[in-house]
């Protein structure tokens, strides 16, 4: 099958209205007989299924929590980009396209990411007038701060609780739709297959989490938006049921996935501290706005920190190197996060690192506590003021920002970062590839679609700082109502779906067998004893920096890995209670198999992009050498996987990128 | 260190259950409380017996999910933290830790140590929310200046992570605190105004029907909510019902 992207034709600032303007719309009454399935009620799947309720489709919504509430939206910390230009510093909605644009590398597909830029700023009044607690300076405005990548202030926030704040409001409305009953909530059930009906995504097969139950559900459309699939890494800053089961499940029933090799390894997480580590924390890149990153510049001095000699507030400034200051000198310490991870990486490598483990940087608030001392001591008219009266203001200031995540940060190292510097070191964050959807957010699968971070669209090989919580938003709010409403104004005579049919019976039989496997195995190790093994590997050889051989390699040991743990695996109690081992043999054995592609995918791109780095693939010589080199003539393409049984066997499909409105060039930090 | 764990068991809801004793040896200080779970739970696997189910998700504080009482105390022994973010520096080499589930009638237990609040949904579904669709057709988000005050002051009740630690450390299993933080967030805010009165009525209900207890003000709630949600909110919370009821 051609890959078709859809994309409407005119000029760029048009195309989206233009769209709007000419689909097929469905009368509220046929929407009170069209049913759509939402799979996932983050803030890309909690949004969607409110709107579609509000505008009088029959929604169910289901999650693996307990609430919607709890989805992994929740954990965002940062901030939420928009073009407001509310600061008047240069802002609109081109730039947020061009900025997006290039701090994917230039892999992005233009249509979807200028029609991102272009909602955006609907997002945050949409939000303000759903009661979200945003930031607000004294004047009563908005506030706003600045993210990696980018040299205006677009990002707006609710302390370090954005994303928290964001989903609340999502999950406000959707819980007035719950009440009108517009929508079914499912919670504690998970997605285990989509059924297909003549070609047409038309139901699918959930578990009930609690009593084990399989149960069929039917549906004229179905959306998945299920969240990403960092967990593949086994230590990711998702949570610990974040999964890739609905996304993979559905490429195996005809999805393509896109650029599964495109992973954020976020630059500023709390280093491991040991092999019990079951999950790392991030700390907000918005850390960064004040934060300056370092390591010693003399080997004696990490010995000497790492001995516990020396402790790092002793350095004098000489005695620092601020390597990215020194490297990207424009941005310095808000270069993109793919290119901070790489240079942290680069010293720890080079044996910089300043913790036991080697793999720590610091992240320092020395100056800007100072910085915002002085301020608060002119603004409050004290002369003279003393170094402790400076940095206690500082200190105060710096706690309003960033409070909750200092408090984090001091519960779980045991250190106070208002004294001294934290430790950071990159860790797996986000994934930008997923599964392959068109300008409809439609998959290859008719009926079927995906938004949030599950699909692959808007941020190519690196997504900037606060660009995730626009996009599920905007993919929710304000995209998918539209582009669904043009598919199902085909479905209005089709009635209800029955779930007795031999499809649905295929697709239970399916997933009943798989569960019975597990819970009859009786193998000998632990599932948890598999994923950390799949997530070595992945680390090691398909982590922050890729090579040939390493991706051949990791290929083949993600194979045995995944055939020992067909063999060996074991899985206690039942199938028909709850059993969260149950619940992680399925989702690892989905891992395992996205795991080969996601190797496979980075073995074909030869090239370095974005989040995606082959040692192969560097400038050699002047200014920029050392740094990533694309290669466009190339690889300007996305890369969609087709299913064929094994990941090995998967089939390349290539949608080329055309670039009519921004110029391809090699991205320049410095 | 080496720990003695007595940890509640419970087969399903309608089984009894009990606690049983485990042991649990080479703990290092830096793990999370539930890092230390997980050595359980491996170990018991390992030896073919089931491992203890419990809730958690994020495990940094945020979603709520997690919902152990340890040692007679929501969410253990620190403050300001959930049982996720809780450390095993907290606690010594050979002692014994009892852990049990967050308990309230309100909360049934599921399994072992995880219950069900669909409660707290309720409540919320019956008026935690603005009416506004979410069509775009909004004012610009600069249109009504919010006092920077207010913003916070909201914002601060807003952080409820809905763990229900505060119907857990309460004697009347009272649910004032979790409701009392969602009236007050939008009850400083000018766009929460126009429904204020029937949000705070209808809530107020729910919460009734579900069967929390009354508040009398002893205040374990406010000592254990990992969030610091301040007892000001109930008193805001009492001053919008008494308002609401005045009016009509
Ligand atoms: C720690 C952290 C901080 C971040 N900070 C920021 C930030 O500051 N700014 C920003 O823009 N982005 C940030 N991000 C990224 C952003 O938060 C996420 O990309 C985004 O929230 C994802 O939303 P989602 O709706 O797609 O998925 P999620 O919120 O992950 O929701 C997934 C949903 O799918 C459900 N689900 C999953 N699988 C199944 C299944 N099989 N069956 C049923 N239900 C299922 C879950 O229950 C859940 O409801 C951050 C991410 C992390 C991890
Ligand atoms: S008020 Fe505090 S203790 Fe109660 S649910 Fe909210 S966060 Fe948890
Ligand atoms: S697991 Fe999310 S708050 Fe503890």
């Amino acid at each position: 099958m051609a890959l078709d992207s859809k994309v409407p034709k005119g000029p760029i600032k048009d195309k989206w209205t233009d769209y709007k303007n000419h689909i097929d719309l469905v009368n509220p009454a046929n929407k009170r007989n069209i049913d759509i399935i939402v799979v996932g009620t983050g803030l890309a799947g909690g949004s969607a299924a409110a709107t579609l309720a509000e505008l009088g489709y029959n929604v169910k919504a289901f999650a693996y929590q307990d609430s919607p509430r709890r989805a992994h939206s929740i954990a965002a910390q940062g901030g939420i980009n928009a073009a407001k230009n509310y600061q008047g510093d240069g802002d609109s909605t081109y730039r947020l396209f061009y900025d997006t644009v290039k701090g994917g590398d230039y892999r992005s597909r233009e249509a979807n990411v200028y029609r991102l830029a272009e909602v955006s700023a609907n997002i945050i009044d949409q939000c303000v007038a759903q009661g979200v607690p945003f930031a607000r300076d004294y004047g009563g405005l908005l506030d706003n701060r600045s993210f990696g990548g980018v040299l205006v202030s677009r990002t707006f926030y609710a302390k370090g609780q954005t994303g928290q704040q964001l989903l609340l409001g999502a999950y406000s409305a959707l819980n007035r739709q719950i009440a009108r009953g517009k929508i079914e909530m499912f919670n504690r059930h998970e997605m285990l297959d989509v059924v297909k009906v003549d070609g047409k995504a038309r139901g699918i097969i959930a578990r009930n989490l609690i009593t084990g139950e399989i149960e069929r559900h039917s549906a004229h459309a179905v959306v998945i938006a299920s969240g990403g699939y960092g967990n593949v890494y086994f230590l990711s800053t998702n949570a610990m049921g974040s999964n890739a089961t609905a996304a993979w499940k559905i490429h195996k029933k005809g999805a393509y996935f896109a650029n599964p090799c495109y992973t954020q390894i976020h630059p500023t997480c709390i280093p491991r501290s040991g092999d019990y580590q079951s999950k790392l924390t991030l700390m907000s890149e918005s850390l960064r706005n004040d934060g300056r990153i370092w390591v010693p510049k003399n080997m004696d001095d990490v010995l000497a920190i790492r001995e516990g000699r020396k402790k790092p507030t002793e350095l004098s400034e000489e005695e620092r190197d601020y390597y990215l200051e020194r490297r990207y000198p424009a941005f310095g310490n808000l270069v993109p996060r793919d290119v901070a991870s790489r240079a942290a990486k680069e010293r720890c490598d080079a044996g910089y690192g300043v913790n036991a483990t080697g793999e720590a940087v610091y992240l320092d608030f020395k100056t800007a506590i100072n910085r915002y001392g002085k301020e608060q001591a002119k603004i409050s008219g004290i002369t003279n003021p003393s170094e402790a009266k400076i940095y206690e203001l500082g200190q105060a200031l710096i706690e309003e920002k960033y409070g909750n995540l200092f408090q984090m940060y001091e519960k779980i190292v045991d250190e106070n970062p208002y004294k001294t510097p934290m430790m950071i070191y990159p860790a797996t964050h986000y994934t930008m590839g997923g599964v392959w959807v068109d300008y409809n957010l439609m998959t290859t699968v008719p009926g079927l679609y995906c938004i949030g971070e599950a699909n692959f669209s808007d941020h190519g090989a690196n997504r900037l700082g606060a660009s995730a919580l626009m996009q599920g938003l905007a993919d929710g709010y304000f995209v998918l109502p539209y582009t669904i409403g043009n598919y199902l104004s085909n479905d209005i005579r089709t009635g209800k779906i029955s779930t007795d049919t031999t499809e649905f019976d295929e697709a239970e039989k399916e997933v009943k067998n798989k569960i019975d496997f597990f819970i009859n195995n009786n193998g000998s190790k632990s599932v948890d004893y598999f994923h950390k093994r799949l997530g070595k590997v992945m680390w090691d050889k398909v982590g922050m920096a890729r090579t040939e051989e390493g991706l051949k390699e990791a290929m083949s040991e993600i194979k045995a890995i995944r055939e020992e743990f067909w063999k060996e695996v074991k899985v206690p109690g039942t199938a028909a209670e709850m059993n969260p081992e149950l619940e992680k043999a399925g989702r690892v054995a989905d891992f395992l198999e996205l795991g080969e592609l996601f190797a496979k995918d980075a073995l074909d791109r030869n090239e370095s992009c974005g989040g995606h780095f082959r040692e192969e693939s560097v400038e050699l010589d002047g200014e920029q050498k050392g740094e990533a080199k694309r290669n466009d003539k190339d690889y300007a393409y996305v890369s969609a996987w087709e299913y064929k049984g094994e990941p090995a066997d998967a089939v390349l499909h290539k949608e080329e990128l055309e670039f009519k409105d921004i110029e391809l060039k090699q991205r320049s930090y410095k | 260190m080496n720990l003695t764990l007595k940890i509640w068991r419970q087969k399903g809801p309608q089984d009894k259950g009990q606690m049983v004793d485990y042991k649990v040896t080479d703990i290092s200080e830096h793990m999370s409380f539930l890092e230390m779970m997980d050595v359980l739970n491996e170990q018991l696997i390992n030896s073919g017996d089931e491992p203890v189910a419990f809730d958690h998700d994020c495990r940094e504080g945020i979603c709520g999910m997690c919902s152990m009482y340890i040692n007679g105390e929501a969410h253990g022994p620190d403050r300001g933290v959930t049982t996720c973010q809780l450390h095993m520096r907290m606690f010594k080499d050979g002692d014994t830790i009892t852990i049990e589930p967050f308990r309230a009638a309100a909360f049934p237990v599921i399994k072992d140590l995880v219950v069900d609040r669909m409660a707290f949904e309720r409540i919320q579904q019956a008026g935690g929310y603005i009416s506004i669709n979410t069509s775009g057709n909004t004012q610009d988000g600069n249109a009504i200046p919010i006092s920077k005050h207010a913003a916070d002051e909201a914002m601060d009740a807003a952080t409820c992570i809905g763990c229900g630690a505060c119907v857990a450390s309460c004697k009347n299993s009272s649910a004032m605190l979790f409701v009392g933080a969602k009236v007050s967030q939008y009850a400083l805010l000018p766009q929460g105004q126009v429904e204020a009165a029937d949000r705070v009525k209808n809530m107020v209900a729910q919460m009734d029907l579900e069967g929390f207890g009354n508040c009398t003000n002893t205040g374990a709630c406010e000592i254990e909510c990992p969030k610091g949600i301040s007892l000001e909110n109930i008193a805001r919370m009492n001053r919008e019902f008494l308002k609401a009821n005045v009016k009509g």
